[in-house]
C-alpha cells in the first residue's frame, strides 16, 4: 500500500477544488437576489380563473395586488365566508381602496405612478358584485390599468 | 512548532453545504410571473356623457350575463363557447349589410385610408354573475379580437399579429405595423354599469 501511495503522490497532483465553494456561493447569491419571495400571506382563498388570451405582466415593481375571495378555512370562524378584500396583509373594505391606491402610488417614483397595473387576484367562486364595487372605486381614483389575474390554459369549456 | 500541530480544516464539504443551500433556494423560490387579462377602465365621468342615442343600435353588440351565468347575446341565448365566432363576425362586419356595424373611412399609417368598422361591444353583467363566467366572456372577446388581428396581419404583412407584438421592440417598422393592425380592429369593449337584478344577495 505505502508503495502505491508514494508513487501516486509523486505523480499528478489532485485538482484543486478550493474554489468550488466560491463558485457555488456565487450561484447561490444569484438565486437569492433574483428570486422574489411572496411578501404577503394570503388570507383569502385564491384560485384564479383560467383563460387562453393571457399576457405576462412586465414590470413587477409596477404591479399592485388586490386579493378578493373567501377567507381561508382557519379564519372563517372569525370572519365568516362572505368574500372579502385583502390589501397587503389585512382584510379591508371597498372604502379603503382610495387610501391603498394613494399609498401604492406614493411608494413609486413620480414618473411611474401612472403606469401602475392593478392586478385583481380574484377567486373563481366570487360573485361579480364585490368585484364591480372594487372596479368602480378604482375608477373613481383614476387607477385604470387593470389586470384580471388568470392562468394560461389551452381551451376553456362551457 | 505548535502551529504545525493544528491540522488544516478540511474545507472539502463546504461545497456540499453551499450546494445544499443552493438547491433549497432553487426549490423554494417560485419565479411566478403574474399573467392575466389586461384591461383598461374608462376614466371617471366628470363631464356629461355623450348622448347614448348617438351610437346606433347596429353598431352595438350586446352581451348580457345573468346571475345564473347564462348569456344573452344580441337577444339570443348562447353558450360561452359560441361567443367567439359570433363576436368575430360582428367585429369584422360586412359592407352593405344593414344589420352589421357601419364603416368609417380612417387614415391609418402603413395602410392608407381604409374602412374601419364602428363596432362596440357592450357587456353587462349582474352582481350575481360568477367571476369565472365574467373572465370567460372577457377572454372570448379578447380572443375574437386577437384572432381577427392575426388574420388581418397575416394577410397584410405576412406575419400574425402576435408575432408583430413580440418583435415590436426590435424595430420601429414592426411597431408601426402592429399599431396599424390595432387601429384597424380597435378593441372596444364597454362595460355597462351593473344592475342589481337576478336575485343575488
Amino acid at each position: 500500500m505505502s508503495k502505491f501511495r508514494k508513487k501516486g503522490k509523486k505523480g499528478q497532483p489532485a485538482v484543486n477544488t478550493a474554489s468550488l465553494p466560491d463558485i457555488v456561493f456565487m450561484l447561490l447569491f444569484f438565486f437569492m437576489v433574483t428570486t422574489v419571495m411572496r411578501e404577503t400571506t394570503l388570507k383569502v382563498e385564491n384560485v384564479t380563473p383560467q383563460a387562453t388570451e393571457v399576457s405576462k405582466l412586465e414590470k413587477k415593481s409596477l404591479v399592485a395586488y388586490i386579493y378578493i375571495g373567501k377567507p381561508v378555512k382557519n379564519l372563517q370562524g372569525a370572519f365568516g365566508t362572505a368574500p372579502r378584500i385583502q390589501l397587503n396583509d389585512a382584510f379591508k373594505t371597498v372604502d379603503d381602496i382610495p387610501l391603498f391606491v394613494e399609498m401604492e402610488k406614493e411608494a413609486r417614483d413620480e414618473a411611474e405612478r401612472n403606469r401602475i397595473t392593478w392586478s385583481l387576484k380574484v377567486d373563481v367562486n366570487t360573485k361579480m358584485g364585490i368585484v364591480t364595487d372594487v372596479k368602480q372605486e378604482l375608477r373613481k381614483v383614476n387607477a385604470l390599468k387593470l389586470n384580471y389575474s388568470s392562468k394560461k390554459t389551452d381551451k376553456i369549456s362551457n | 512548532m505548535s502551529r504545525r500541530e493544528i491540522p488544516e480544516i478540511n474545507a472539502g464539504s463546504m461545497a456540499d453545504i453551499a450546494f445544499l443551500l443552493l438547491i433549497f433556494f432553487l426549490v423554494t423560490t417560485t419565479m411566478d410571473t403574474d399573467t392575466g387579462l389586461i384591461r383598461k377602465l374608462p376614466p371617471p365621468i366628470d363631464e356629461p356623457v355623450e348622448d347614448q342615442d348617438k351610437v346606433k343600435q347596429r353598431n352595438i353588440f350586446e352581451i348580457l350575463v345573468n346571475a345564473n351565468d347564462q348569456l344573452l347575446v344580441e337577444g339570443e341565448y348562447m353558450q360561452v363557447t359560441e361567443l367567439r365566432e359570433k363576436a368575430k363576425v360582428f367585429i369584422k362586419s360586412e359592407p352593405g349589410n344593414e344589420s352589421m356595424p357601419e364603416f368609417k373611412e380612417t387614415e391609418i399609417p402603413q395602410l392608407g385610408v381604409v374602412p374601419v368598422s364602428k363596432q362596440i361591444i357592450s357587456l353587462q353583467n349582474d352582481n350575481g354573475t360568477s367571476y369565472e363566467m365574467y373572465i370567460k366572456v372577457q377572454n372570448e372577446l379578447v380572443a375574437a379580437y386577437n384572432e381577427l388581428r392575426n388574420e388581418f396581419a397575416q394577410q397584410k404583412f405576412g406575419k400574425p399579429y402576435t408575432e408583430l407584438v413580440q418583435k415590436s421592440g426590435s424595430s420601429e417598422l414592426i411597431k408601426e405595423k402592429m399599431k396599424a393592425v390595432k387601429k384597424f380592429y380597435p378593441q372596444r369593449i364597454s362595460e355597462a354599469e351593473p344592475k342589481k337584478v337576478g336575485g343575488a344577495e
